[in-house]
């Protein structure tokens, strides 16, 4: 269960604008008619994207206007899902998967180079409000451990240094390329395939 | 080892590239009208014959669980819902489906709906996984605009729409009623079964879930037959399976392999061997986190497939193999599966919710060497509690993996915690609650 809090400092307004009103109709036109409900993630997801990536509480109350549920249910929806940020989290919000394959790989490293370079405590912001991190629980990315998900972005195949490269460009303002940071590409064994090999030049 | 002519998932690697057009040059879309044209009952007994089991995790043969579908679509409508919430730490098989063969999956949900009778498909996507949910959206998207699916999808007759539904990061959510309640808006916890959702499901509706490779890999086995795919792997535990290999590995990868594959096979051949040599291994967890572990002795000879495993008092599951190797402490890398638990218990049923927690700070404790003997035991009747007395395998999955531990390690965990609570000396301790017997003794 997660044990998060909604921040102290809320805004006092919350509306969707032109664009993410528009998506919020499309994401509702997916459901049956009457199951408007099935849509309160997908919503939760636009009002965490235009608002700098956390939910306050009046979007949840402006949620439960929207799709006709009442407030709580909202409520509920978005502190039970780890990924809806209930309080302020960095422009580059960083997530270093620490669970057993990433750990046995060197994650801690991964949390060291954050502690050095970011914020010695998970999800404290920055001054410039830039950049945050936290330790999650396991990404899915298993192969490529150790990991780290900046915003949408995976980055894989990790050390301590190429973290610290990585979040210096950050720290710059710039976006670091995703994907392997050893080269490899995907999935595949990194030297020494074995399988689909007519394919591995085509 | 398998030829490369038997890989169903050619475009594993992304050698070929992902889009419509490769994907027709591999073979996907190519007869899916005649497919269907033979009807439901060739289709669900192919599936049948090919003793095609999930491969979410439970094993539950595909055939039979399409066959509770009810036959007549009565008053409420059928749903055909994709788990693709990959959570299992080991795990990442999924996400090569969703980015490299999502032709496969498209086709595959198009067969599977007009097997169940479902115009609606959700793919239920983990939310982590946005950038290749997109990959998948825009498959999606060129499917519609061939008219593959849509109204009259792929000229079959059937009218079918595929939406994705993003999850947020709750493990939970793989569980498949947790998953509907999830699509319904609400906190993913659990239902009661019965009713199964093939009767009663999403909304209420017969509703027939299956995990990403599962509907994956239903196109070919159609189109080579269901016999070609028992022909592979060995009884009940038929046809291929994306393997994850991970941890302590040279080489740590995905790769498509025969059932039954023996275990050391596949570290040596395909992940490049353990780091530091064979002799450097200590243990495995053969099937994603909430398998219990099995030690090296037992490595040598294993060979992986559902039933074998579970000879072994450990299981299959996603596949998702963690090597671990002497350099690691086990005792702590099984503290880290025990948070994870911790952290996404749901919290609806109370051993679930506490003892959850409970093993992960014991667990914790022993690590450091700080618990005392009598707990050894005492974690061990803790996951006796969890287990079996929940609404959904959650328990299971988070006492096994310690149970696994307990099974196997339990000499190392002794070892390192020798500390003995009974004051056994006559010590005049004043805040001693049990003093008068020491005094007794003396």
């Amino acid at each position: 269960m997660s044990l998060k809090r909604p921040a102290k400092n809320q805004p006092e307004n919350f509306e969707f604008n032109t664009s993410s009103h528009e998506s919020a109709k499309i994401m509702i036109s997916k459901y049956p008619k009457g199951k408007q409900q099935s849509a309160v993630m997908a919503l939760l997801y636009i009002a965490q994207k235009q608002n700098d990536n956390w939910i306050p509480l009046a979007a949840m109350k402006y949620i439960a206007k929207f799709l006709d549920m009442p407030y709580i249910k909202v409520y509920e929806v978005a502190s039970f899902y780890s990924m809806y940020n209930l309080s302020p989290v960095g422009k580059y919000f960083i997530q270093v998967c620490t669970t057993t394959p990433c750990m046995i790989r060197g994650a801690n490293k991964l949390v060291e180079a954050c502690k050095e370079k970011i914020s010695k405590n998970e999800s404290e912001l920055l001054s410039d409000k830039n950049c945050s991190w936290m330790e999650v629980e396991c990404l899915g990315a298993c192969v490529n451990a150790p990991m780290m998900q900046i915003n949408d972005d995976y980055y894989e195949d990790l050390d301590k240094e190429k973290t610290l490269k990585i979040l210096d460009k950050i720290l710059k303002d710039e976006l670091p390329k995703p994907g392997s940071y050893r080269g490899r590409i995907n999935n595949e064994p990194e030297n020494n395939r074995k399988t689909l090999m007519d394919f591995k030049n085509a | 080892m398998l030829k490369d002519q038997d890989r169903i998932f050619q475009n594993l690697y992304n050698d070929l590239g992902s889009d419509v057009i490769s994907s027709q040059k591999r073979g996907d879309w190519v007869n899916t009208k005649e497919l269907t044209n033979k009807g439901r009952d060739w289709i669900i007994n192919e599936i049948k014959d090919s003793q095609l089991r999930g491969r979410g995790g439970a094993g539950f043969p595909t055939g039979l669980k399409w066959s509770f579908a009810p036959k007549e679509i009565g008053t409420r409508p059928h749903y055909l819902v994709i788990n693709g919430d990959e959570s299992e730490p080991g795990t990442c098989k999924d996400r090569d489906i969703l980015r490299f063969e999502p032709h496969k999956l498209i086709e595959g949900c198009l067969i599977a709906s007009y097997a169940v009778q479902a115009h609606v498909c959700y793919i239920y996507i983990r939310g982590e996984y946005f950038v290749d949910g997109q990959k998948l959206q825009a498959a999606i998207d060129e499917a519609y605009k061939k008219n593959l699916i849509g109204k009259n999808a792929a000229d079959t007759g059937w009218d079918l729409d595929i939406y994705i539904h993003y999850g947020a990061g709750a493990y939970i959510c793989g569980e498949e009623t947790a998953l509907l309640e999830s699509i319904e808006g609400k906190k993913g916890q659990p239902r009661l079964k019965p009713p199964f959702p093939a009767l009663i499901g999403l909304y209420g509706c017969p509703t027939i879930i299956n995990n990403v490779e599962t509907i994956a890999v239903v196109p070919t086995i159609l189109r080579r037959g269901g016999k070609w795919f028992a022909s592979l792997g060995r009884e009940k535990n038929t046809g291929t399976k994306i393997f994850c290999i991970s941890g302590n590995v040279n080489n740590p990868c995905n790769v498509e392999e025969e059932m039954n594959i023996p275990l050391k096979e596949l570290i040596e051949v395909h992940a490049g061997g353990v780091i530091g040599g064979w002799d450097n291994l200590k243990a495995v967890i053969p099937g994603g986190s909430s398998m219990p572990l099995i030690p090296k002795e037992k490595c040598e000879t294993l060979t992986m497939d559902f039933d074998s495993l579970m000879a072994e008092k450990s299981g299959l599951g996603t596949a998702g193999i963690v090597v671990i190797n002497n350099d690691q402490d086990i005792i702590k890398c099984m503290a880290r599966i025990a948070r994870f638990y911790k952290h996404e218990s749901c919290g609806q049923c109370t051993p679930c919710r506490e003892g959850s927690g409970w093993m992960w700070r014991m667990l914790e404790r022993m690590a450091r060497g700080e618990a005392s003997k009598d707990e050894i035991d005492m974690l061990g009747d803790v996951t006796k509690q969890i287990e079996g007395h929940t609404i959904c395998a959650f328990g299971e999955g988070s006492s096994w993996p310690v149970q696994g531990l307990l099974r196997h390690f339990k000499d190392e965990i002794k070892k390192r915690n020798k500390f003995d609570p009974i004051v056994k000396e006559n010590k005049n301790i004043p805040y001693l609650v049990d003093q008068h017997l020491l005094d007794k003794n003396a």
